[in-house]
């Protein structure tokens, strides 16, 4: 069985900077990976690159997402795909009813892959009750997206989308920034329902309480551009004891 | 790397060629001789069988004009205009009055299917006239549309049903034969015929343009509406509109605009005139969508427009809601005079402007009477390299006590080749008015562009919703069908302008 995704040493610049230098990553099937590393070690420059944010260059290596080159899909594509990012600092489009840019993602990525959009009724049928769920209110859905919203709703929000599209990689960059210990419960069993064998997740964190939420199978380690150490679930509990610094010499 | 987007990359290679209304038709016409003089003023008078008054109005307005200068305050910049280089006349030969569709110019018929008009309006539009028992029980809403091609008005629906209701809504040039004394006694009283070098010249070669009477009490009982196309060659279009509500009435009226693709530019010159008596209401829609010229910035119409709404008697209202979307330039102030106490001037606007095109556009709202009100809302949005300006002005007279206006001007950048500008004057000379203006100028930002596409829109797809997002509350005052028309042409102006 081929890898869900395979990161092959991955070379990455920002504004003639190099920011990943050779970063290798295969995630299967069903496995949740954690991504842990201090600021600036370039956690979220790989879930943008992996996503097609643009202002990323390419410099050497491969991205395979279910067997085929990622890096040659614009970032439409790769959603329709199954490439989904849950955004650190959600934006907000004023005008635009959360409801309306929910269908109208949801109808592009179906009419990507060819399949039929969703009738109005069925589609609300669908976001109801997800959306209910998640204790996510309807007066939420009909608010522009995430105008007005506070840092748990957006996150509830990001993981409605997640829900409603069903993507086959989900990838969570710092899902805990600005939330307290109860919004962080409720985003992260929301996370937790949608496990499953058929779906992967790579969770990108600074801090380890995360990972008591969202327990994950493979832990990796990264410092300045690359993975310095992979291991399982302990791993993140090690970090928390000894910090990142011992990590800073093996990189350089 | 192809997952490179740069919006500025592609922003460079803009492309506004897509323009749907660009075809030209083929028909035979009858046109004036190239330029202007008093006698093309008596021709046109002559052709449309005015009475001696109007055609005394015409050559004081011609001679006027013959010694005012092009206003140049504007933030447009075009080369200058021979005005002895442009057709004012053109109008399609028919040989008789028209009975039956059969009897059509199968050419004109043609061009209102490929605008999109409905095949049912077309057939009202072409003048054939259906039994009343033939509508659906539903009775869908219908709307009673003008259609001026080129200089004359080709036909006008629903004409005895409105005349049912008392409402007159005919050609101009009908009105100045069938109802005179209307006329006369209101042309030229918002916007008189020495106001600005357009309107003055308007004044003079005004064709035809769409006249509405409604009566003391009556709600009009449908929306009205003037479809404006532009064919010939080098011909100008100099519409001339004029609107009076009575005391107490209602009338909604929507007007569209389209012209043929063509490398040189046209002109058009239009003038307004919208008056509102005691407790009347005017609500006053505009989707223009004149051909903006192509990538270079060849081509496209000069949209020179003087629109003005008087609120004459008290407690009136007058409402302009607009979206501008064509024309290589647009100079257009659709402005309230708020004369009656109490009364109500808006003037909701979407500007968008791409390529080349340059947008100078705004309103004035003059309080006059007391406890006057207006609000301003503007949304300018700019692509490609082009120039978009809101100028406004407020003012309130020394007797407007209590007068107060709400503004708020938001503008939109696409790229960075663009511009856009905001310039508000506001005048107040009684203390008691109290005027807010509020402005905001933002740049579409990359990180919600990523965000939309992330989530499976493509990148066209992402700036038509964020757009539509940004004009939102203008769209909303827009009558049902024409805000889902408008939606799509602002999605369709922003072609090219990013992905």
């Amino acid at each position: 069985m081929s890898a869900l995704l395979e990161v092959r040493n991955l070379q990455v610049r920002v504004e003639e900077r190099e920011i990943l230098h050779g970063l290798s990553l295969t995630v299967n099937k069903g496995e949740v990976h954690a991504i842990m590393g201090p600021n600036g070690s370039g956690k979220s420059t790989l879930s943008h690159v992996i996503a097609g944010k643009p202002g990323y260059e390419v410099t050497g290596g491969e991205i395979l997402f279910k067997g085929e080159d990622l890096l040659e899909m614009s970032p439409d594509e790769r959603a329709a795909k199954g490439v989904f990012l849950a955004f650190q600092y959600p934006v907000e489009i004023p005008g635009v009813a959360t409801m309306t840019f929910l269908r109208t993602a949801l109808n592009a990525q179906r009419k990507a892959r060819g399949e039929s959009e969703y009738s109005t009724p069925d589609f609300l049928k669908k976001v109801r009750a997800v959306a209910a769920s998640l204790n996510i209110p309807q007066e939420m859905l009909r608010r522009g997206v995430n105008v007005g919203f506070s840092g748990g709703e957006k996150k509830r929000n990001e993981v409605l989308q997640m829900a409603l599209f069903e993507p086959s990689l989900c990838i969570l960059d710092e899902m805990d920034s600005g939330l307290d210990i109860d919004a962080l419960r409720i985003a992260a069993d929301g996370v937790n329902a949608l496990r499953s064998s058929e779906r992967a997740m790579v969770v990108i964190t600074h801090y380890q309480r995360l990972l008591n939420y969202i327990v994950p199978d493979f832990v990796h380690v990264m410092s300045k551009g690359r993975v310095v150490k992979s291991g399982g679930k302990e791993l993140a509990l090690e970090l928390e004891e000894s910090g990142y610094a011992q990590f800073e010499d093996q990189a350089a | 790397m192809p997952a490179e987007l740069e919006t500025v990359e592609r922003v460079r290679r803009i492309d506004v060629d897509q323009y749907r209304y660009g075809f030209e038709t083929i028909i035979e016409s009858d046109k004036a001789p190239k330029g202007l003089s008093e006698d093309i003023v008596r021709f046109i008078s002559d052709k449309k069988d005015e009475p001696e008054w109007m055609l005394e109005w015409r050559l004081e307005a011609y001679r006027r004009w013959l010694t005012m200068q092009e206003p140049t305050w504007a933030r447009v910049d075009y080369p200058k205009i021979d005005y002895q280089d442009v057709y004012y006349y053109s109008a399609p030969k028919q040989k008789k009055a028209l009975a039956s569709l059969d009897e059509v110019d199968p050419e004109i018929l043609k061009t209102y299917e490929k605008l999109g008009i409905p095949l049912r309006e077309q057939e009202v539009l072409a003048g054939v006239v259906r039994d009343e028992g033939e509508t659906d029980g539903e009775a869908p809403r219908r709307v009673a549309v003008d259609a001026v091609f080129d200089s004359v008005s080709v036909a006008t629906t629903f004409q005895a049903e409105l005349k049912k209701a008392g409402v007159i809504f005919m050609p101009i040039s009908h009105a100045l034969r069938e109802h005179p004394d209307l006329v006369k006694k209101y042309l030229g009283t918002v916007v008189p015929t020495s106001d600005n070098f357009f309107a003055t010249l308007n004044s003079a070669v005004f064709s035809d343009g769409s006249f509405v009477y409604v009566p003391p009490g009556v709600r009009c009982p449908m929306e009205l509406s003037t479809y404006f196309r532009i064919n010939e060659r080098n011909t100008g279009q100099f519409e001339r509109t004029l609107i009076i509500a009575d005391k107490g009435s209602y009338v909604s009226y929507l007007e569209g605009c389209t012209a043929p693709q063509r490398d040189e530019n046209q002109l058009h010159a239009a003038v307004v005139e919208l008056i509102a008596l005691d407790d009347a209401e005017i609500k006053y829609s505009t989707v223009q969508n004149w051909y903006p010229g192509n990538s270079e910035g060849k081509g496209g119409v000069y949209n020179f427009v003087t629109k003005r709404g008087d609120c004459r008697g008290k407690n009136s209202k007058i409402s302009w809601t607009q979206v501008e979307t064509g024309s290589a330039i647009t100079w257009k102030y659709p402005s309230c005079i708020l004369r009656g106490d109490n009364s109500r001037g808006e003037f909701y606007s979407i500007a968008i402007s791409n390529g080349y095109q340059q947008v100078d556009s705004g309103t004035k709202m003059i309080h006059l009477g007391k406890n006057t009100t207006s609000r301003i809302i503007s949304k300018g949005i700019a692509a490609g390299k082009s120039q978009n300006t809101y100028r406004g002005l407020v003012s309130a007279h020394r007797k407007a006590t209590g007068a107060r206006n709400f503004t708020a001007c938001d503008s939109l950048l696409i790229g960075d080749k663009c511009g856009a500008h905001t310039v508000p004057y506001v005048e107040a000379k009684n203390s008691s008015a109290l005027f807010e203006h509020e402005a905001t100028t933002s740049k579409i930002s990359e990180d919600v562009l990523f965000y939309c596409v992330q989530r499976g829109l493509t990148q066209e797809e992402a700036v038509g919703l964020v757009v539509n997002g940004f004009v939102r509350d203008v769209l909303q005052q827009l009558p049902m069908e024409f805000a889902v028309e408008a939606q799509k042409l602002i999605s369709i102006s922003l072609e090219g302008s990013v992905g």
